[in-house]
């Protein structure tokens, strides 16, 4: 491109409304924000001439600056700074730093607000000045979508181009508000790197960040705490670094919510300090959701199934999802296994498994091993079929070995079920 | 002006349409339409039902041979290089039609109707991402060729993210698919769906009033509440007396009483000629409300307590045939209750034709609307000349009105030609 060494600005020019533009002020460095003003304005229906610029800048400059300090909320402030700054938005480019509205407004307010003579719409405009007018659409002050400001911000541009998902983010305006207004360089840029100390690797940045967009706002200061108290509790650094990416929410919690989940399963499963580092490891999700359910699957499985404690604690080192897996579910699959299949405790417990896997599988599995008359599960007895067999293994292995019959037997079966 | 050249000369190779070019078709105007309907057989390759008028001829010539046959897939793909979005909304424009999938038991028909639609919209929104996207922009800079600085504006296509799929979200979020006759959720079998321009089918499908196929298993000695058998029991009788003849009788008994119900509700006054030749090809049956209507019952199997008994019927839902059982079991002086329902056909579509699990897909469900859209077009075009030939009653609450039917036939039949 013919402009990218020199970044020319075109939206400097109207603010300066003592002189015209000429020459000399094309190489003028180009953090004037004044331009964009215009973009807030043109919505207003009598600013329709191109012509008189000079004297539409005039008056959005004067009526804008009132505006500015009224809207202090939205997000045009970051807008307009961003938008000044991404004129070329390729990656390479160094980034314009903006300056911040507080500051604008004190330049504006040195421009000279009284000197300025009235312009009249059939003044003459030069060439020049001509080209110069910028008549883009401009930026919706709230759009329930972020796709209008991702051309005009760096940040989110770079988010994007990280992976993060930001349809998803912009279903919370809270969220999507926050992005706008940070700063990529100050603010994401440093927790980025943390993550990255941490051991997430880039490709898989996109997606923590997608899901858990809420940590850019939290204080560094307290992350690196966290993880310093993880570490104290000997969990190594890439076991951190899994449990964060498969909970992105970890580093969120408190250090104190941390210990307390910590503790609590270390009571309530009653294992060795070890053997809860793994579960914790292997399923993070235990310290980040609600305890409630793990509470309820614990005496479903002591009281309603009957299991009793060292045979929950084997499975659940095996199958850490059981903790948290639907109550209905769990009671239904053991109903059948139990009393339908009539596998005893002792052999459902060596293969926990079965309560991973759906329970269609099950049934219709076990419906044509009925069929076939090979449905045994005592391993006492000649032609047992172990349960993870069963279930774990896909469907065309389990036609030839199990089943022994074919796919297309076995689609013929299900359909007369 | 001279002669349409339609009238003298008809292009050749029309209607495929790759002769005529489509302005002269819209120029020849309502000429053009009018040779169409007036010499049908000169203009047209094939003959189409009569009861469409030209302008219809003229949409479905150019756009296929009939309302459910479309281009092929593969003139869509040959072109290389589509973008992942060309190659979805292609296979969008694709999914027209109707399909049959297996609804196994236990599953509710609407979760099923939700789960295709969400595989085929993942199969829809699978692919490459495509290209990113250019804008232009008019940047402003200084024209090296010249010797002094001058500003010109130059345009320049720039990358842009708004139409990112990270930014704009998935191109796919929502698809119709609709159902045909639905099951309950204990029965299983064949169950219709439609999507796209296949919705309007399924209306047509529904006015047919084809009959659907059942397997209903039953079991002798028990009867319950809601006539299943995990239902609360309220009789156990003994069986021992039921014979296979018994239940023959009963069955043929069955069969007659619904087959005088069947004329009756099919309001045809059985002496006229028309009546004859329909009841020769073996056409008599309601087109239009009416309640359950057994076409044909008979015992695959019997072996007491278990019986397996072959349905056909119509306007029929899965509870009346549970109640069916039930009805069997007390003429037979016993009771008995249902196991099992079965749907092995629906109108057109047979057990083969039905989609497993595994099979629900973008990729099958295409192929499957592909194979069934010849044998649905046949059968709608054949229920619709039924439905021309006779023209129907409103309802037999008013037999008295069966003295003007033979005329007002006489004269339907007229105007349907």
């Amino acid at each position: 491109m013919a402009l990218s060494a020199q970044q020319i600005p075109r939206w400097f020019n109207s603010i300066k409304l003592s002189s015209f533009i000429n020459a000399t002020q094309l190489t003028k460095h180009c953090t004037r924000p004044g331009k964009t003003l215009l973009h807030g304005f043109s919505a207003q229906p009598q600013m329709s001439s191109d012509n008189c610029f000079l004297q539409w800048g005039f008056k959005t400059y004067r009526t804008s600056s009132l505006w500015n300090s009224s809207q202090s909320t939205n997000l045009s402030s970051q807008e307009n700074n961003s938008a000044q700054s991404t004129l070329l938005p390729s990656m390479n480019e160094q980034s314009q730093k903006t300056q911040k509205i507080p500051s604008f407004d004190s330049e504006l307010s040195l421009e000279g607000l009284d000197d300025l003579p009235p312009l009249s719409p059939l003044q003459p405009v030069s060439e020049e000045e001509a080209i110069q007018i910028v008549a883009d659409p401009p930026l919706p002050l709230s759009s329930f979508t972020l796709r209008h400001y991702v051309d005009h911000s760096e940040t989110l541009q770079k988010l994007v181009l990280l992976g993060v998902d930001l349809s998803k983010i912009e279903k919370h305006p809270e969220a999507a508000n926050l992005l706008l207004r940070l700063d990529f360089e100050k603010d994401i840029k440093q927790i980025l790197l943390f993550l990255k100390d941490l051991g997430i690797e880039d490709n898989h940045l996109g997606t923590f960040l997608s899901k858990n967009y809420a940590i850019f706002s939290e204080d560094l200061e307290d992350l690196k705490t966290r993880v310093a108290y993880l570490r104290s509790k000997n969990f190594s650094k890439a076991d951190i670094a899994q449990m964060v990416r498969n909970a992105p929410f970890l580093l969120n919690f408190s250090v104190e919510r941390l210990d307390n989940r910590l503790g609590f399963f270390q009571k309530e499963l009653e294992l060795s300090v070890k053997k809860t580092r793994d579960l914790v490891v292997r399923l993070p999700r235990l310290l980040t959701g609600s305890l409630e359910p793990v509470k309820e699957n614990m005496k479903v499985y002591r009281l309603e199934l009957g299991f009793k404690h060292n045979e929950i604690q084997h499975m659940i080192t095996r199958i850490p999802k059981m903790l948290t897996a639907n109550k209905r579910k769990l009671t239904e699959t053991f109903d059948y296994l139990h009393n339908v299949m009539n596998i005893p405790h002792h052999i459902i417990v060596k293969f926990p498994q079965v309560f991973n896997t759906r329970l269609f599988k099950v049934k219709e599995r076990h419906l044509f091993l009925t069929y076939l008359r090979r449905a045994q599960y005592d391993p006492a007895k000649p032609n047992y079929i172990a349960l993870d067999k069963l279930v774990s293994i896909p469907d065309e292995i389990f036609c030839e070995e199990i089943a022994k019959a074919s796919v297309q037997d076995f689609e013929k079966f299900l359909k007369t079920l | 002006m001279q002669d349409s050249p339609h009238f003298t000369s008809p292009p050749k190779r029309f209607p495929t349409g790759d002769v005529t070019p489509p302005a002269l078709l819209f120029t020849a105007g309502p000429y053009f339409l009018l040779s169409i309907t007036f010499s049908p057989r000169t203009v047209r390759k094939e003959p189409l039902p009569a009861a469409e008028h030209g302008g219809a001829h003229y949409k479905y010539h150019i756009w296929g041979r009939d309302r459910t046959a479309l281009p092929s897939r593969s003139q869509f793909f040959c072109e290389a290089g589509l973008r992942a979005s060309d190659m979805g909304s292609a296979r969008l424009a694709q999914l027209n039609g109707l399909f049959a999938a297996y609804k196994p038991p236990g599953l509710k028909w609407k979760h099923l109707r939700d789960t295709i639609e969400l595989q085929l919209l993942k199969g829809l929104n699978a692919g490459k991402p495509p290209a990113p996207e250019q804008r232009v922009r008019f940047l402003l800079g200084p024209l090296e060729s010249s010797e002094k600085k001058e500003l010109t504006l130059t345009a320049t296509s720039v990358p842009t993210l708004r139409k990112h799929p990270l930014v704009c979200g998935p191109a796919f979020t929502s698809l119709k698919v609709a159902v045909g006759h639905r099951l309950d959720a204990q029965a299983s079998g064949v169950l219709v769906f439609g999507v796209g321009q296949g919705r309007r089918l399924l209306t047509d499908m529904y006015n047919a009033h084809l009959t659907k196929d059942y397997t209903v298993r039953g079991l002798l000695g028990k009867a319950t509440d809601d006539f299943c058998e995990d239902g609360r029991l309220v009789e156990k009788t003994t069986y021992d007396h039921v014979t296979r003849e018994k239940l023959d009788r009963i069955l043929a008994m069955i069969q007659g009483s619904h087959q005088k119900a069947l004329v009756m509700y099919s309001n045809l006054d059985l002496k006229t000629q028309e009546a004859y030749e329909m009841a020769v090809r073996g056409l008599i049956r309601p087109m239009n409300k009416s309640p359950m209507l057994i076409t044909g019952i008979r015992c695959l199997h019997f072996a007491p307590p278990e019986f397996l008994l072959e349905v056909q019927c119509m306007h029929e839902t899965q509870k009346q045939l549970r109640k069916l059982v039930h009805e069997i079991g007390l003429e037979l002086k016993t009771t008995a209750v249902c196991t099992q329902v079965r749907r092995t056909r629906d109108g057109v579509f047979t057990l083969d034709d039905a989609l497993l699990r595994t099979q629900w897909d973008l990729h099958s469900i295409l192929d499957a609307i592909e194979a069934a859209a010849p044998r649905v077009a046949a059968e709608l075009e054949k229920s619709l000349s039924l439905g021309l030939d006779t023209q129907q009653l409103p309802s037999p609450r008013w037999p008295w009105d069966s003295e003007g039917l033979s005329s007002a036939l006489g004269l339907e039949s007229d105007v349907g030609h």
